[in-house]
């Protein structure tokens, strides 16, 4: 190429610049079909705009707890097995950090019971779970705790709805910016 | 052809026995004589050749930390700490680098050519890229620990790995992930981001989208090659100085939200008081002695050079002292090679042991004027009594006391 081939080049990619700044600067990678995102995009957010179609109540859920071998781990009733309790002791308390460290009970969203289960459960078998089958162990576990009545049938449209006992009683995180101490005035 | 390589690498195994027998028996070379030479290393043996291994005489290893026993009668790893005693420089060699699951895992096989990492929600274009894409994009390198939260030293402790080895300092190669949010055009309604994994939890972490375009960046680099399997093959995210369970392993999708989403691992930072929830997210500046430390033992009076290492998550260490003498005087440390941000840096101090019994310590000044506290100052704050019990909240940065015995023997000054 001679130097005036590449300055005319030089030229014609700095005319390009603002073209680039509209689209994509470096125009790599692909669009995700829609079957691709909905596939991956399984964390549930407080609105519950991820969730999927079904549904599930308790009782339902009692029979999905113990068919799916919940009971081995987590105890019959949530409670008395190897893996975290399920159910608080102290169900009587009004403080319900008191109440214990139980999922179904201190999420402050239901939806983070329902996300929980599906991603999470049953160990080792993850992923193994239908969309109704996590609804009525959401349903279930929220039963149990005293959250939601028993009859009461869970779905996409009304488990963000459900009223949670810690209510906004939570620590909401600080702000982040860059190059900013963690806590003002920590320790001295 | 095959079949041979065994029996010829038998036959070498052999012969460097042999010469390594030969050798040994030898007496002392008389003056003017060639000294003696050590045994032989012949050929592949211990994979010298294809992928280097260490002597056979270093065993520096990492443990299972706290009690749970990695991997477990079902294969499941879940905490595994680096022998920080044993730890030169700043870098830890990958394969001593910590590593930790959310709860007893299988640890994912990925096939990198199947890997993609998937970009969505709050852009114009979601858009996924596969290994070699991310690898044509302007790249970063750089040097940064990361911390797992339960890094916490208790009386119960004997060692610095026991104390503090759930960190670790690697250099990182991958692209920002701005470069990547660009690319797909973010919308300023995103607020937050969620980075989750390829693993049987898909383990997720919300984090702020100021974070993204700051310093965060995907790497598949892990000091000069691919990151290591339990270090989050092929692909890990890096949000540098944030505590470790956000550095999002396997990484295989980040969606851009518009509210904390407070998913899977975001629900174990769910807290009461915000102050605590404000120490578990950055890490504060911590250092800690790791010559001499727990369970070491100084051979008798005399030169040692203290050594140690410190970092903090809110930049780069600024300074680093050292106490002989159980904190009544402070002298200040020097560093060996220049402090960079969010990393571990080396700190040294010479010391002329009198054989007295006595204690040392090291604390640490960060870039933006954060100072690591003790213990009791840590209690002090919270208006609670402090004694061996005291449980710091939020993650623990606390000064390390190090015992030293009349016999030379170190001990945790916590027991």
């Amino acid at each position: 190429m001679g130097w005036r081939r590449r300055l005319a080049f030089a030229f014609a990619s700095l005319m390009c610049v603002p073209a680039l700044a509209q689209g994509p600067p470096y125009g790599i990678g692909r669009t995700p079909t829609a079957e691709e995102l909905r596939a991956r995009d399984i964390s549930i957010g407080p609105t519950g705009g991820e969730l999927p179609p079904g549904k599930g109540s308790a009782k339902e859920g009692a029979m999905t707890y113990r068919a799916k071998g919940c009971a081995g781990c987590h105890g019959a009733g949530g409670v008395g097995g190897s893996a975290p309790i399920l159910k608080s002791r102290d169900p009587a308390n009004p403080d319900v950090w008191a109440r214990g460290r139980i999922l179904p009970l201190r999420a402050p969203f239901a939806t983070i019971v329902w996300d929980y289960i599906n991603r999470g459960m049953p160990l080792n078998r993850e992923g193994t779970l239908t969309a109704d089958e996590v609804y009525a162990l959401t349903a279930y576990l929220l039963f149990i705790n005293g959250v939601i009545p028993e009859d009461q049938v869970l779905d996409q449209q009304n488990l963000a709805q459900v009223k949670m006992p810690l209510g906004d009683n939570y620590a909401s995180l600080p702000e982040w910016k860059p190059h900013t101490q963690r806590l003002k005035g920590y320790p001295y | 052809m095959g079949a041979k390589r065994p029996a010829r690498r038998e036959f070498l195994r052999t012969g460097a026995t042999l010469a390594g027998g030969f050798t040994l028996g030898a007496a002392a070379p008389a003056l003017g004589q060639v000294p003696a030479q050590p045994p032989m290393i012949k050929g592949e043996r211990e994979g010298e050749i294809g992928y280097g291994a260490r002597s056979k005489y270093v065993t520096s290893s990492r443990i299972p930390h706290g009690g749970r026993p990695s991997p477990d009668n079902f294969g499941l790893t879940f905490h595994v700490a680096s022998p920080l005693q044993d730890s030169v420089g700043v870098i830890t060699p990958s394969s001593l680098h910590y590593f930790a699951t959310t709860r007893g895992a299988y640890l994912p096989d990925i096939d990198p050519r199947q890997h993609t990492l998937m970009i969505h929600g709050l852009v114009d274009r979601p858009l996924t890229f596969t290994m070699d894409d991310l690898k044509r994009f302007p790249s970063v390198t750089r040097l940064h620990f990361i911390e797992c939260a339960g890094n916490r030293a208790s009386r119960r402790a004997k060692t610095v790995q026991e104390t503090h080895g759930m960190t670790s300092n690697a250099e990182w190669t991958g692209v920002l992930l701005s470069t990547l949010l660009k690319e797909c055009g973010f919308k300023s309604s995103a607020k937050w981001f969620v980075a989750e994994g390829a693993e049987e939890v898909k383990g997720a972490s919300s984090m702020p989208i100021a974070k993204a375009m700051d310093d965060a960046f995907v790497a598949y680099g892990m000091n000069g090659e691919a990151v290591r399997p339990q270090n989050g093959f092929p692909l890990r995210l890096m949000v540098p100085g944030f505590e470790g369970i956000l550095h999002t392993k396997w990484l295989q999708r980040i969606k851009l939200v518009d509210r904390y989403y407070m998913n899977y691992n975001d629900y174990g930072h769910l807290d009461q008081d915000d102050k605590v929830a404000a120490l578990g997210y950055q890490i504060g500046p911590k250092s800690v002695i790791t010559f001499p430390s727990g369970d070491q033992r100084l051979p008798g009076k005399g030169f040692y050079e203290i050594s140690g290492l410190a970092w903090s998550g809110g930049g780069a260490i600024k300074q680093v002292e050292v106490s002989v003498d159980g904190g009544k005087k402070w002298n200040k440390a020097e560093f060996r090679g220049t402090p960079q941000r969010m990393a571990h840096c080396r700190f040294a101090y010479p010391w002329n042991w009198d054989g007295n019994e006595t204690e040392i310590l090291s604390r640490c000044v960060d870039e933006i004027g954060q100072v690591q506290p003790t213990r009791e100052q840590i209690a002090k704050y919270w208006n609670k009594p402090y004694d061996q019990t005291f449980s710091v909240p939020g993650l623990d940065n606390s000064i390390q006391p190090w015992k030293i015995a009349s016999d030379g023997s170190v001990t945790n000054g916590l027991a």
